[in-house]
């Protein structure tokens, strides 16, 4: 609760504060001197090419992992020593491989966004409205029934979504949330993300589409073991910066919308 | 105080066994002119297989769906050391202790040493799993002929299973462990759930991933040394796996799959008890062939077209209906052989 009024009092302190971070599995670098702060409010995209340290970054700012070098805040806490799940929203990579054979209903999946609020107990009347609300933001109320396992890549995005809703949270964590989804599947979820940022929601996206974020996104934030970029799309867009990250010819194809 | 308790307990549950359970059944037998059922050994042996039916598919439920259901096999097998080691110690030490208390004793620590390398590792693998599991039954076989074979005597019961040895202390304390594996299980249902569906988002949100997959070991070494008795130690996984993989094929949800998987485990163990009494066959056994029976005849009516299985319900197409029970029959008699 100490950092609700924390928020309160300085209501431009940043969600996660990243300073001065260093990681490495065993010998190998991933991540070297990386400093970023996620205002409230900002949608997030973080791009690199592969092994370039993203999902390393993206665990350390929840606190899953530890740097070895320099701190990371999340909510005006210690990352890994953060304790109000409630807060967070998570979308792991490949949600839509995920659990293929389990039996879990939509509904079960987006109540689980309940969970940290609710470990044991019945759940309450506001509770019960929050999974409803949640599914019918997103458009799955009709699903609610289905197995989550039968239904295709994008209904799929829309329920990990919805459990982030359900759950309240300020901050949702997005790991490549799109791959094996088709292009349509892909804008409209894009579009779902926007609208639930213009909300209010902070959101932060792995995204290897470069073209799809850079629309979407207020900020982006170029990673290759060290920081390249981190700032307007518009200006990510113009500048050269995406081809000394990758190190090769790229070229963005900036969505029109 | 704690002894009197139990004392009292142990009271309570004889008069429950014999007043209680035991006239139901000696009723049902009268009534439907079964003999065996007013049998109390008999009656020990169906009260102790429909527990086993309530916790393994309970536990197991987690585990399949975790994709991690070879680790009640590795258990099982790291058990069968347990037991060896009691069975050891008496013979080397003239002590008399309960070989299924060594078995929980070994049973518990190697799922928790397990877990505890998987938390440095990273995953299960294939490999681990099976050096552990071959690992324990190979101790198990040394401590078993270290003494001259003199303990061998009795441990097929304990690698195949028996009904004939089930005693009224072995029903007692599988009726606990059902309350208990069952009380736990409601308790911690939702991050269990959780932790099963999505372990990283579990993680991500704070809701103790490493606990709860700590518990879901221990829980299933629990069950697994429980229900060896009965199903043997070779077989005992299957009443973890098989009857979930039935109930995953039709569950509308996760509730509703581990309903399934019990009620699909309970005909499996009433109707394995019974055939191994009547053909004086292995019950382990049994039961495990009659659950794969259960899941194929699943299997199978769920993969008939829609239409033709709703014309195998509609008693006006006989031609269409009398396949089908053929088709019902041929696998059912799978459970007779």
């Amino acid at each position: 609760m100490t950092t609700e009024t924390a928020t309160e009092r300085h209501p431009a302190d940043p969600i996660i504060s990243v300073d001065e971070v260093s990681f490495r599995y065993g010998e190998r670098p991933v991540l070297e001197d990386v400093s970023i702060d996620v205002e409230p409010g900002t949608f997030l995209g973080l791009v690199g090419p592969n092994g370039s340290g993203k999902s390393t970054l993206l665990e350390l700012m929840l606190g899953l992992k530890r740097p070895d070098t320099g701190s990371v805040t999340l909510f005006g806490d210690r990352a890994h020593e953060f304790d109000d799940g409630k807060r967070i929203g998570y979308v792991a990579q490949n949600v839509t491989e995920t659990a293929r054979d389990m039996p879990v209903t939509v509904r079960e999946a987006v109540a689980m966004g309940r969970y940290p609020h609710r470990l044991v107990g019945r759940f309450s009347r506001a509770d019960c409205r929050a999974i409803d609300d949640a599914m019918d933001r997103v458009g799955i109320t009709d699903l609610a029934s289905r197995r989550v396992g039968r239904l295709s890549g994008g209904q799929r995005q829309r329920v990990f979504i919805a459990r982030a809703l359900a759950s309240e949270a300020d901050l949702l964590v997005l790991d490549e949330p799109t791959v094996g989804v088709d292009a349509e599947s892909r804008e409209e979820f894009y579009h779902l993300l926007h609208t639930l940022n213009a909300t209010g929601l902070t959101v932060i996206l792995i995204e290897h589409d470069i073209g799809v974020v850079t629309t979407y996104a207020t900020e982006i934030a170029c990673l290759n073991r060290r920081l390249y970029f981190d700032g307007d799309p518009d200006e990510f867009v113009s500048t050269d910066t995406l081809a000394a990250a990758y190190g090769t010819d790229q070229h963005v194809i900036h969505h029109d919308h | 105080m704690l002894g009197w308790l139990l004392g009292e307990l142990a009271g309570l549950f004889e008069w429950f066994l014999e007043d209680v359970y035991g006239a139901a059944m000696g009723l049902l037998a009268e009534v439907l002119g079964v003999p065996m059922l007013g049998y109390p050994y008999m009656q020990r042996a169906y009260l102790a297989a429909v527990c086993v039916a309530v916790i393994g598919p309970l536990v197991g439920t987690f585990l399949v769906h975790r994709e991690i259901s070879m680790i009640s096999d590795t258990l099982a097998h790291t058990a069968f050391a347990g037991v060896a080691v009691g069975l050891f110690l008496n013979a080397t030490f003239e002590l008399s202790l309960s070989p299924l208390l060594t078995a929980f004793v070994v049973a518990v620590v190697t799922a928790l040493l397990v877990e505890l390398l998987v938390e440095h590792a990273g995953a299960y693998t294939d490999t681990s799993l099976a050096i552990v599991l071959t690992g324990g039954f190979a101790v198990g076989s040394i401590l078993i002929t270290a003494t001259g074979g003199g303990i061998a005597v009795g441990i097929d019961a304990y690698l195949f299973g028996s009904l004939a040895t089930v005693s009224k202390g072995d029903v007692g304390r599988l009726v606990f462990m059902c309350f208990f594996v069952g009380g736990l299980v409601t308790l911690a249902y939702r991050p269990l759930l959780y932790v099963t569906f999505d372990a990283t988002a579990a993680r991500a949100v704070r809701l103790g991933v490493r606990r709860y997959k700590r518990l879901m070991v221990v829980l299933t070494a629990l069950v697994v040394v429980s229900a060896m008795q009965i199903m043997g130690v070779i077989l005992v996984a299957a009443m973890l796996v098989v009857p979930v993989a039935t109930a995953a094929l039709i569950a509308r949800s996760f509730k509703h799959s581990i309903l399934l998987a019990i009620l699909a485990a309970e005909f499996a163990a009433i109707a394995g008890v019974t055939l191994s009494y009547v053909y004086g066959i292995a019950a382990g056994g049994s039961i495990v062939v009659a659950a794969i029976a259960v899941y194929t005849v699943v299997l199978i009516v769920r993969k008939l077209p829609a239409d033709a299985s709703l014309r195998a319900l509609n008693p006006s197409n006989r031609r269409q209906a009398g396949r089908s029970r053929d088709v019902l029959e041929a696998d059912g008699g799978d459970e007779q052989q």
